[in-house]
């Protein structure tokens, strides 16, 4: 008994609670949105992403408990784990829907790039860390390099999202790290140039969603079609929303994926901009909150590790609104703890808890 | 500098950045709200327009299904318009009722309303599914005036696909049929599932199968406004559907009937290849089947007596079915002789009527044996003893290599699917195929067996006729293809299938020219004289048989009493004419006792029809008192056939 009281204590005290009510209300507005979207086959899936959510907030309270320095000896044999199992993904993986992405560890199929969301930002924190205040070019070059190892397996299941989402992580791990403005307009004006030879790599199916992107109404049956769909869904919900339970475009089944990555097409259509404005707002707050945690952060790993945390679930919540609203292709990016599926939840939770793991134990480093 | 004051420049530098990554996110948010301040403020009316009352749908309209032609224009395969009468389960007031209220203005079947019940399982709710095809103009107009009564009735004019040859060449060209889930799932895989948003029927077997995204054609769409009960209120604008390719095939529709006919329905198959090219002549599986019958969805008495049927019509037996080829083999076995320089024409041995291995005596078909015999002599008399000893030469590694070279035991990537790789026995093989380490064995008294055709031996019509076309050709291997060219109906471009060899088989000129005067040697005085007397032109075969069951040793062989299943089948390969070879036929007769009984009479047909344009009176008919040759029931033989 005293020690179930001295765990949860324990626990309480590495709480932030910016975050949690953040956390909270965003999830309750998911919760409400998948009820619209899935109504029509029963609330299995609600219940589903209820059990998802208990068991993500466990993983963010431990990871929560778990101080920065314990996670630093996690970096390397993570990232470890993660190319290895790339490796074998690209060796005997499971292809689900022409891509090979999974690999079944006898009883669970596992994906393995979703362990690289996490061990990517920690490796590069681990690796600036560890040569803090004498950083060379030839760092930078090294954390590039082991940037780009995974990231090239990663797009050769093919996997453009999360390539996307693991380029953007690391190299916001590098950019705190304090890469010079000048290498940055180099790279950027090199991407340029580079643009028309990616644009011959890419699977046609990657093609086709760029060009349907530019003009959607090239492909209203494919393609097209979702992005088409979407915007009606947004467009019609005007200021105030259709009002929950209330889509047409919803329940007349006119948006596909609509409890997944989609479903921001759901809330938007039922709860208007004003809806909008308040999940924007939500949003500016967790990216600030975290921020704020990662400027006082004490040590070289954890500033990083919090910066490139917080960066990353913007770059989740910019991507998906802007792809169901027709400004970005569509990759397969969910909307933050809005979007049903587990998965996706545990990375993020595990992304909170390391955030508040940081903020909790920043004094006990100074001691 | 040191690092201490380095370490607060690099904290200072990050809080910037920082600050400056906050800057950055509030301005994409800001954009992300100026995004939905146009979507929801300014463009809300036409939006809400787009939602609600004049909801614009996307119809898909069909392409038509591209046609097949035989080598001279013969219509294989093409589609035409009719009616039909379809149902939407959802938008009905009560299904039973419909139809019931339906069959007082239309005939509607017991049958109709069974093929209704079986597609209605297979679809969702919301689709369109007929339970009448073929409307007359009279039903149509009885229809209308009532239709107010049906809610989710329709009468649609639909493309129907029709094979106007009935059975012919049915496994060739195969069938469409309704899409089913395992369809959903190759379109989905293979990124079509825009191009068939309202296809209803796909390729299943055969050349609709592998031409399908060739024959399907690219769909096109109608923009509609509809109203709130989705009926189509105005085209708003069209793209009209691309119509899918042609085909034009190396196949002569007459040739192919001449040699269906040949069979007078005995179960079997041939294949007819132009060695110069690889082009398919004619591809039969006997019996066959019509494969009108699956158009609209199969009736399930038919599908019951098709699949259900003794005989297996639905099985395609030219390019699935395998056989030991039996002596067939020996041409080819000679052939590998010479390529491997294990033996010269000369040779010759003195055949004692048996050949003793190990502990085992392999008996040939002729008591007291041939006597001395050369190559030439072994092919036309099918000379077992000479193959025995021969084989065991050889060895079987490079038997195995060599007929691995001309295609046998492989795929030949003829462009059908469902194709055997057939059986080219060698202990690799052989450790592949069993478990159990002492199956995996190879045994040197099976490399002997094999040198005939027997054993494990296993091949199609198709991989013997594409085989013995490696070999008149020098060693030029051609894909046996049955598409000769593709033609876009719209834009008139053809796309020609290139003959082009896909490797070549190191032969010598002179051997192959020897195996030649052999195979014409086995039709001048040989097993082949009977089937080919007075034939208008040169040609040269081999008659083989495939033993279906062994016998005990010392119990005789009489096919008489041996129920007809139980009978021996029947092969023969051949090729004509001798000096420039312009067909290989392969024929396969299943239980039709030995080579030149059964299989060299259909072979006759189809050269007196293909080199000299005589049609046949009748069916070939078999010949009884030929002289049986090359089976080799005496053999002691114990696993001959306990292969699945």
């Amino acid at each position: 008994m005293k020690w179930i009281k001295a765990q949860w204590r324990e626990t309480l005290a590495h709480l932030d609670l910016p975050l949690l009510l953040i956390v909270c209300v965003l999830s309750g507005i998911g919760l409400a949105s998948i009820y619209s979207a899935t109504a029509s086959d029963g609330f299995w899936k609600l219940d589903r992403q209820i059990i998802n959510m208990l068991g993500a907030a466990a993983v963010m309270l431990t990871v929560a408990r778990t101080p920065p320095q314990t996670m630093m000896r996690y970096a390397v044999p993570l990232y470890v784990l993660g190319v290895v199992l790339l490796v074998a993904v690209a060796l005997f993986g499971i292809v689900v829907n022409g891509s090979r992405r999974w690999i079944s560890l006898i009883v669970v199929r596992i994906q393995p790039s979703e362990i690289m969301k996490v061990a990517m930002p920690m490796m590069l924190a681990w690796y600036f860390h560890k040569h803090e205040s004498v950083l060379r070019a030839r760092h930078y070059a090294t954390a590039a390099l082991l940037l780009a190892v995974p990231v090239v397996f990663i797009l050769k299941q093919p996997d453009l999202g999360t390539s996307l989402l693991i380029i953007a992580a690391g190299f916001f791990v590098i950019f705190f790290a304090g890469l010079p403005w000048k290498v940055m307009f180099a790279l950027a004006a090199a991407l340029g140039a580079a643009l028309p030879m990616v644009w011959t790599m890419l699977h046609d199916y990657q093609r086709r969603r760029v060009m349907t992107l530019l003009d959607p109404t090239s492909d209203p049956l494919g393609a097209g079609y979702h992005i088409i769909q979407s915007t009606i869904a947004i467009g019609s919900g005007g200021t105030l929303g259709k009002g929950w339970l209330n889509g047409t475009q919803t329940h007349l089944e006119f948006i596909p994926e609509k409890h997944t990555d989609f479903i921001f097409a759901v809330f938007s259509e039922e709860w208007g901009l004003l809806g909008n404005g308040v999940l924007l707002i939500l949003f500016t707050l967790l990216v600030g909150r975290g921020l704020m945690i990662s400027a006082a952060a004490p040590t070289m790993f954890s500033r990083l590790l919090a910066g490139a945390v917080t960066l990353t679930l913007f770059i989740y919540a910019f991507v998906n609104m802007g792809m169901v609203s027709g400004i970005l292709p569509v990759v397969g990016v969910p909307l933050p703890f809005i979007s049903y599926g587990g998965t996706a939840l545990i990375t993020l939770m595990l992304g909170v808890g390391i955030l508040m793991s940081i903020h909790t134990h920043r004094m006990l480093v100074k001691k | 500098m040191n690092s201490f004051q380095h370490a607060e420049q690099d904290i200072e530098r990050f809080r910037r950045r920082i600050l400056l990554s906050g800057a950055f996110v509030f301005l994409c948010f800001c954009l992300l709200f100026a995004r939905f301040f146009y979507l929801q403020v300014m463009r809300h009316e036409y939006y809400a327009t787009r939602a609600e009352s004049n909801r614009i749908s996307f119809a898909p309209v069909m392409p038509n299904r591209g046609s097949i032609v035989d080598r001279n224009g013969v219509v294989l395969a093409r589609n035409y318009a009719a009616f039909t009468l379809e149902i939407v389960p959802s938008k009905t007031n009560g299904l039973e009722e419909t139809i019931d209220g339906l069959s007082e203005i239309v005939e509607i079947q017991q049958k109709d309303r069974r093929r209704f019940k079986r597609l209605l399982e297979e679809s969702k709710n919301f689709e369109s599914i007929p339970i009448r095809t073929r409307l007359t103009d009279e039903e149509v107009a009885r229809f209308a005036a009532q239709r107010y009564r049906f809610p989710g009735v329709e009468v649609k004019a639909r493309l129907f696909r029709q094979y106007p040859e009935g059975a012919l060449a049915a496994h060739a060209i195969g069938y469409i049929s309704r899409i089913n889930a395992k369809d959903k799932e190759r379109i989905e895989a293979d990124d079509q599932e825009a191009n068939y948003k309202g296809t209803e029927h796909i390729g299943k077997i055969g050349l609709e199968a592998h031409y399908e995204y060739e024959l399907h054609g690219t769909v096109g769409y109608e923009e509609v406004e509809v109203d709130a009960g989705g009926r189509a209120v105005r085209v708003l604008s069209q793209t009209p559907p691309t119509p899918g390719n042609n085909l034009t095939l190396t196949l002569d529709a007459g040739l192919q009937r001449v040699a269906e006919q040949a069979f007078g329905g005995r179960r079997g198959s041939l294949t007819a290849i132009d060695p110069n090219n690889g082009a398919v002549l004619a591809l039969v599986s006997s019996p066959a089947f019509d494969p009108n019958l699956f158009v609209d969805g199969i009736r399930f008495d038919d599908w019951d007596e098709l699949n259900n049927h003794p005989d297996k019509p639905l099985l395609n037996r030219a390019i699935y079915s395998t056989y030991p080829p039996g002596s067939t083999f020996k041409p080819l076995m000679a052939l590998g002789a010479l390529t491997t320089g294990k033996r010269t024409t000369y040779q010759a041995i003195n055949d004692p009527g048996y050949f003793n291995f190990g502990n085992r005596r392999f008996m040939d078909d002729k008591v007291g044996g041939h006597g001395t015999v050369d190559m030439l002599k072994s092919i036309v008399v099918s000379c077992n003893t000479y193959y025995y000893v021969l084989a065991n030469d050889m060895g079987i590694d490079n038997i195995a290599r060599f007929m691995g070279d001309l295609g046998l035991g492989r795929r030949t990537e003829i462009d059908i699917p469902g194709e055997a790789r057939g059986i080219l026995p060698s202990p690799e093989w052989k450790r592949q195929r069993f478990k159990k380490r002492e199956q995996q064995k190879w045994y040197p008294g099976e490399t002997i067996s094999v040198g005939i055709g027997q054993g494990y031996n296993a091949y199609s019509t198709l991989h013997m006729a594409h085989a013995l076309a490696n070999v008149l050709s020098y060693g030029r291997v051609f894909r046996p293809h049955l598409v000769s060219s593709i033609t876009n109906p719209s834009s008139g471009e053809v796309r020609l299938v290139e003959p082009q060899p896909i490797r070549q088989v190191a032969l010598k000129r002179e051997h192959v020219d020897f195996i030649k005067r052999a195979m014409a040697g086995v039709v001048q005085s040989g097993t082949g004289a009977r089937a080919f007397a007075g034939a208008a032109y040169t040609s040269g075969g081999k008659t083989g048989t495939a033993q279906v069951f062994s016998l005990k040793s010392g119990q005789k062989y009489v096919s008489g009493q041996l129920r007809e299943r139980l009978r021996d089948h029947s092969w023969y390969v051949a090729f004509a004419p001798v000096e420039e070879p312009k067909i290989v036929v392969a024929v396969m007769v299943e239980n039709g006792g030995f080579g030149a009984q059964s299989a060299a009479p259909i072979a006759r047909q189809v050269f007196d029809y293909y080199l000299a344009g005589q049609p046949p009176s009748g069916p070939a008919a078999e010949d009884e008192s030929g002289e049986d040759e090359g089976a080799e029931h005496d053999l002691v033989e114990e696993h001959a056939h306990e292969m699945d």
